[in-house]
């Protein structure tokens, strides 16, 4: 750990608390119906928009009408990604002439798009064409955030109203927020990347003349050997910028080549890395400011902000610190793990040189505390406990600044129950910012809490002891298992990332995980949507001097002890065979 | 709190005896089924038991001795949770049948027809009290039980109601007005009384009272029934986290074996992961949560309060603001005389004595405290004076005076514009210092009673409300609470003000009718306020049912006693104030124990997970594999760790007991310093104490070899 790692962090925390009220204030007014400085010029689009689609804008929906609104606009589109897959072949952009992504791929990828995973079981350079790329992906990665946000724009309203039947209109906020925030900010984003040599085209792949050619010696089944000599390189081209600054933005994560953000054409230079970090944490941190000011409590935003930002600050400290230390059973070579001027020092398999220890440490906790999945180096390879955060912090429920959205609404759900746990102390039925949780609310919170551990352990643990799924594995032992338990929970969580290590693209695997996504994305979204609708009907009592306090430090640390107790407890068994026991074991000698 | 709670002890021998028998037939699955975390434990018992009896028939008998402590201590985690409910419930069955001694069976005389005129004309049949029915009259006299709960419609008696009450100084009951209640059971001690009966055989008030401390009629309350699926909730994602161990756990000893270099090892065995699942699970809330609601309501009956449901007793910790009427409540039930204030040219002595005099036939409280105050302070003792020579005017509604016509003097005293009219009828001039002298008292919060002699006014006698002792801190601590404390009064603003304002209440309503409070009950309930209220009277009754607590005095009408959702059995409005902390302890002992519960768990992993990979990739040659790292309370061996946590997870059931019949401790201070006291206790201290508790019986049972 190096002064100048502690430093990027401070940069890097102080631009996401800077971003974070101005991005409040800006979503706050696009969804109350405000005017903003881009009225002007958006606003012609927007009624287009809406007289296009038959909505009317000034009639709200019920929670029920709301959710089956978003269900049905999501199922269409997840269709429509389908079917541009498997046609691919006949439809434009497709200068490498890619033919239909297989069907149990093709589902596993509309899946994932359209849930804001965005796990990638294909190689996007060898699968997808520009076209799929950008009309199927880049658009389910503005959608599919904007619905997301839209979601959480819900639930606070559930909270703000008082004895309301309605929570929004869902076309319109999905409008709303593509035109007033997504759009403008990845417009500025975009050419930010592109200035820093991220590319924007449509060209065929460019053929580089290698200055070295090299020797590839292949085994025949007789025993005997073939050389090729290779000496020119394909260099993947594409609309890269416009589809990389949404995937950060809109916590997709589905990178546009292969190597993610770890590609120089995704994520060239420090300043882009820079500024794809804090693209991810942007929106849900000014998320946690428009809760402040929609529910009329802007301490109380600032806390969940504090309780993210400690969460992170701690998740962050650990992989730090294991991945500085690097591997204990490498002293004895002679290696050197130390940082110094040469070298950055630690762990460094996996990690791309150019972000050293630090930068690939702070990506991976954001990337699992947010549900981005991009990534700038390979979980894979982290250390046992090093790379039990990401998983950890997704399995905590991505509640940590978040998905876009599915942060913050998480996050509300986890206050529910804290609220509800905590909140009799006081001597009072629960209540939240004025609503009586009662056992409604509770329930749905359950059913939220519990889907989410179903869908993880019971697919994990199938997977684990059956053929399918054991045999794909690269690595053996613990490390195996956190393989597996790795990818469920990514699904589940709609993350994206993947641990690596594991051959996903089978019959299994994809179907299981598009499941996985669609459970942990739609199956929670429903109960979700319920509390909100829920609380939207109730009263609001008055806070007194008895009332559960929710802005002060103590809420912040309660918050941050139930999130861990209930995360953790669930979880404990299941990373105390993966990446715990491997811990110890590399301590012993023994690695995986 | 009243000291006049009956005293209990919380172990009473003959309770802990029926609890323990009852805690044996609550095993039955149908009725553990109710709670659903006792009954995973009771499912996993079995299925431990089930196991052991297989072993013994295919005549496994390695690891015994741990397999049937197991399960030995699985059934007694669900004993001792019906226990902590049978012994709640047991407290309220012995109070029953404390009542059911009142019951005595009475033969009542049923009126068959009456003249109107008293007793002694009125004909009357035995009917046993059983048979009587709703609408039926009876007359009851001295020494009789009254036969059933009515109305009284004639007569007046004094009644001995301590069967009810517990209070021994008997009550009066009349006919019309508010005390015309009464109840069947309590004893006519004077006089006589006709009653009609206004309820059915089984229906009456002592019917119900029995079934409520029995809690025969207990319902799930709101929040029991949402923290109960919570509990749920919590227990089918720890059956997850356990059912999914088992294949994690094969496939890990899979990989073990094939990667070689490790000593062979096996998945856990069912019991073990029964047992990790038992001391996952919320069982320390779950086996007390019934126990903590009943003797919630128990409470409450200890200070003679009569919850007709346990919504109520949760409503009441949930009060916003607090309904009390002035008299009797916030201020003696009278008022004083604390000063005589002569007009000019007449001396303090002059109004003093004409005050007596007009006082002396005077039995109000306000006329004793004139008689009273005029003997302590200008030493004039009281008179007797002769029939012949005096004549009493009595107060009455019209008039608004009272007063003495004695040796050609007439003094009249009361109230200010009576008194001027009075002396204008006489022909006499109000003279303007006496109106400035009134305006003066009444903007102080008193009472002014002017006296005066035929035309001339003497004086002003100050007539004050003496505040009870100790009110105004106990509204400093409502305040705390963040509980608004209003004061109903039929005075006028002025004098209301300033009463409030020595009392400490944050608001009043002056000049109240019936219809202002229902108002401010519906205003305050609009603005999503809890209001809680006393009351007596018939015309209380609309606003007894709408606030959301509503207490009725016992000594008031039957249609107050249906309307208000509790009965104080003292009658003494103080008492909302205890309810509301009742109802407010009651929640923070499940919010407390909740907590407890599941900060447990922490220390159970560390217990067993250790324990149950103790040889999980262990090197070969190697004692124990690496997860041994996580044995941070070294304790023994697998065995004794995994005993000492499901013994540790049963034994703090008994242990908590007592706190979940008593309540944790309640102080009125704010939610913010109750929460961080709350969770210094029962949060961190639920982390710390199973590691401590754990390991000691870890040392124990390794000492005396059980594991």
């Amino acid at each position: 750990m190096t002064l100048n790692g502690w430093l990027q962090l401070a940069a890097f925390f102080l631009a996401v608390f800077v971003v974070t009220k101005p991005l409040g204030i800006l979503m706050t007014k696009v969804f109350a119906g405000e005017k903003t400085w881009m009225s002007r010029v958006l606003g012609p689009v927007e009624r287009l928009i809406y007289r296009l689609c038959r909505i009317d804008a000034t009639r709200e929906q019920h929670w029920t009408a709301y959710t089956t609104a978003m269900l049905m606009f999501s199922v269409a589109s997840l269709l429509v990604l389908y079917a541009m897959q498997r046609l691919q072949a006949y439809l434009p952009f497709n200068p490498q002439q890619f033919t239909g992504v297989a069907p149990d791929l093709a589902f596993n990828t509309a899946a994932s798009f359209t849930s804001n995973t965005n796990w990638q079981a294909y190689s996007g350079e060898t699968t997808m064409s520009y076209f799929v790329q950008m009309a199927g992906l880049a658009f389910h990665n503005f959608v599919s955030a904007a619905v997301g946000i839209c979601l959480a724009i819900a639930f606070i309203r559930g909270i703000a109203r008082r004895e309301a039947k309605t929570i929004g209109n869902f076309w319109v906020d999905l409008t709303r927020c593509s035109l007033y925030v997504l759009l403008p900010l990845c417009t500025v984003g975009a050419l930010l990347l592109v200035s820093q040599g991220v590319v924007q085209n449509l060209k065929p792949y460019t053929t580089a003349r290698m200055v070295e050619p090299l020797k590839v010696e292949t085994p025949n089944d007789d025993g005997t050997t073939t050389t090729n000599t290779v000496t020119g390189q394909v260099i993947a081209q594409g609309p890269v910028a416009s589809q990389e600054i949404i995937k950060e933005l809109g916590t997709n994560g589905g990178g546009f080549f292969n190597a993610n953000s770890a590609h120089p054409f995704e994520n060239p230079t420090p300043l882009t890395n820079f500024l794809e970090m804090v693209a991810i944490f942007a929106i849900g941190g000014g998320l946690t400011y428009t809760l402040g000011r929609m529910v009329g409590n802007q301490r109380h935003g600032w806390a969940v902000f504090a309780a993210m930002s400690i969460l992170f600050l701690i998740g962050f400290c650990v992989v730090y610190y294991f991945e500085a230390q690097g591997n204990p059973n490498f002293n004895q070579y002679g290696v050197t793990q130390a940082a110094s001027v040469e070298q950055a020092g630690g762990n460094m398999e996996g990690k791309e040189v150019r972000f050293g220890i630090a930068n690939s440490a702070i990506f991976a906790a954001i990337t699992t505390d947010a549900s981005c999945g991009a990534v700038n180096s390979w979980h894979d390879s982290y250390t046992p406990l090093g790379g039990m955060i990401p998983l950890l912090n997704i399995m905590l429920g991505e509640v940590i600044f978040g998905g876009v959205g599915a942060g913050l609404y998480g996050m509300l759900v986890m206050v529910v129950l804290t609220v509800f746990i905590a909140g009799l102390m006081v001597g009072r039925t629960p209540e939240y910012l004025g609503k009586k949780i009662e056992a409604k609310d509770v329930k749905m919170a359950m059913l939220y809490a519990l889907v989410f551990a179903l869908s993880i352990l019971c697919f994990s643990a199938s997977a684990s002891v059956g053929p399918y799924g054991a045999s794909k594995i690269n690595n053996g032992g613990p490390h195996g298992l956190s393989e597996i338990i790795y990818a469920y929970t990514s699904a589940t969580g709609n993350n994206g990332s993947a641990f690596g290590g594991l051959n996903v693209n089978t019959t299994w695997y994809n179907t299981t995980l598009g499941l996985a996504m669609l459970v942990g994305r739609f199956l929670m979204i429903i109960p979700m949507l319920g509390i909100a609708g829920n609380l939207a009907a109730k009263k609001i009592v008055p806070p007194s001097a008895g009332t559960f306090p929710v802005h002060t430090p103590l809420f912040v640390v309660l918050l941050i002890g139930v999130i861990l107790i209930v995360g953790a407890l669930t979880f404990f068994p299941a990373l105390a065979l993966g990446p715990i026991i491997e811990h110890f074991l590399m301590r012993s000698g023994v690695m995986f | 709190m009243s000291d006049r709670a009956q005293a209990r002890p919380l172990f009473d021998p003959l309770i802990v005896r029926r609890a323990i028998k009852d805690a044996f037939a609550k095993l039955d699955p149908r009725q553990v089924a109710r709670n659903p975390v006792m009954f995973v434990v009771e499912v996993g018992s079995g299925l431990t038991t089930l196991r052991i009896v297989r072993d013994l028939i295919a005549g496994h008998t390695a690891n015994l001795l741990f397999t049937v402590q197991v399960a030995l201590w699985l059934w007694f985690t669900v004993l001792f949770a019906n226990f902590a409910e049978a012994m709640a419930e047991g407290r309220g069955k012995a109070q029953a049948d404390t009542l059911r001694r009142a019951k005595t069976e009475t033969v009542a005389n049923r009126i068959v027809s009456d003249p109107g005129d008293g007793v002694e004309r009125v004909k009357t049949e035995p009917v046993a009290a059983p048979r009587l029915r709703k609408g039926d009259t009876v007359l009851v006299q001295a020494g009789e039980f009254i036969p059933g709960d009515g109305e009284v419609v004639a007569g007046v008696a004094s009644v001995d109601e301590s069967a009810i009450t517990g209070e021994s100084a008997p009550v009066i009951r009349e006919s019309g007005g508010d005390r015309s209640a009464v109840t069947g059971g309590t004893r006519v001690l004077s006089d006589w009384l006709k009653v009609r009966i206004t309820s059915n055989p089984g229906e009456t008030f002592l019917d119900r009272m029995i079934a409520l401390v029995e809690g025969a009629e207990r319902q799930k309350t709101p929040n029991e029934i949402a923290l109960n699926i919570l509990l749920a909730g919590l227990t089918i994602i720890f059956l997850l986290a356990v059912v999914t161990l088992l294949p994690y756990a094969i496939y890990s000893v899979t990989q073990a074996d094939a990667a070689g270099g490790f000593a062979s090892s096996t998945p856990p065995s069912i019991t073990v992961l029964v047992a990790l699942l038992v001391c996952l699970i919320p069982t320390t809330i779950g086996g007390l949560l019934s126990a903590i609601g009943i003797a919630g309501m128990d409470r409450l009956i200890q200070h003679n309060v009569l919850a007709m449901s346990g919504r109520a007793v949760e409503a009441a910790g949930d009060v916003n603001t607090l309904l009390l009427d002035k008299t009797g409540t916030i201020t003696l039930g009278n008022r004083q005389a604390v000063e005589f204030i002569p007009l000019s040219g007449i001396s303090e002595r002059e109004l003093a004595d004409a005050a007596q005099l007009s006082s002396l036939s005077d039995e109000t409280p306000e006329g004793r405290s004139i008689v009273v105050l005029a003997k302590s302070k200008y030493n004039l003792r009281g008179r007797e004076l002769a029939a012949h020579e005096a004549h009493f005017i009595a107060f009455t509604a019209q008039t608004r005076m009272s007063g003495i016509d004695l040796n050609g003097h007439s003094i009249r005293k009361g109230a200010a514009d009576a008194i001027a009219e009075y002396i204008k009828s006489e022909g006499g001039a109000v003279p303007s210092e006496m109106q400035a002298i009134v305006q003066r008292i009444a903007g102080a919060g008193g009472t002014p009673l002017v006296v005066a002699n035929h035309r001339r006014a003497l004086g002003v006698i100050h007539l004050k409300d003496i505040v009870k002792g100790g009110m105004r801190e106990r509204f400093k601590q409502l305040r705390q609470m963040g509980i608004k404390t209003v004061m109903i009064t039929g005075d006028n603003p002025l004098t209301a003000a300033a009463i409030a304002r020595e009392a400490g209440v944050d608001d009043f309503l002056a000049e109240a009718r019936p219809e202002d409070k229902m108002a401010l009950i519906r205003r305050e309930q609009a603005a999503g306020k809890l209001v809680a209220m006393t009351g007596d009277g018939t015309n209380d009754a609309p606003a007894l049912a709408q606030a959301d607590v509503g207490v009725a005095m016992n000594t008031g009408t039957m249609a107050a006693k249906e309307a208000g959702n509790m009965v104080d059995l003292d009658s003494n409005p103080t008492k909302l104030i205890e309810i509301v902390e009742i109802g407010k302890q009651l929640l923070m002992t499940r919010g407390a124990l909740t907590t407890f519960s599941i900060a447990n768990d922490v220390a159970k992993y560390f217990a067993i997970i250790p324990a149950m990979f103790s040889t999980l990739y262990a090197l070969a040659g190697a004692k124990a594999g690496p997860l041994a790292a996580l044995n941070v309370m070294r304790l023994q061996t697998p065995e004794s760790a995994i005993l000492s946590a499901v013994i540790f997870n049963a034994l703090i059931i008994v242990a908590l007991i007592p706190l979940a019949l008593r309540g944790i401790k309640y102080r009125p201070v704010g939610a913010a310093a109750v929460l961080r006291r709350n969770l210094l206790i029962y949060g961190l201290g639920g982390i710390v104490i199973p590691f401590v508790g754990i390991k000691l019986i870890d040392v124990i049972i390794t000492a005396l070899r059980l594991a």
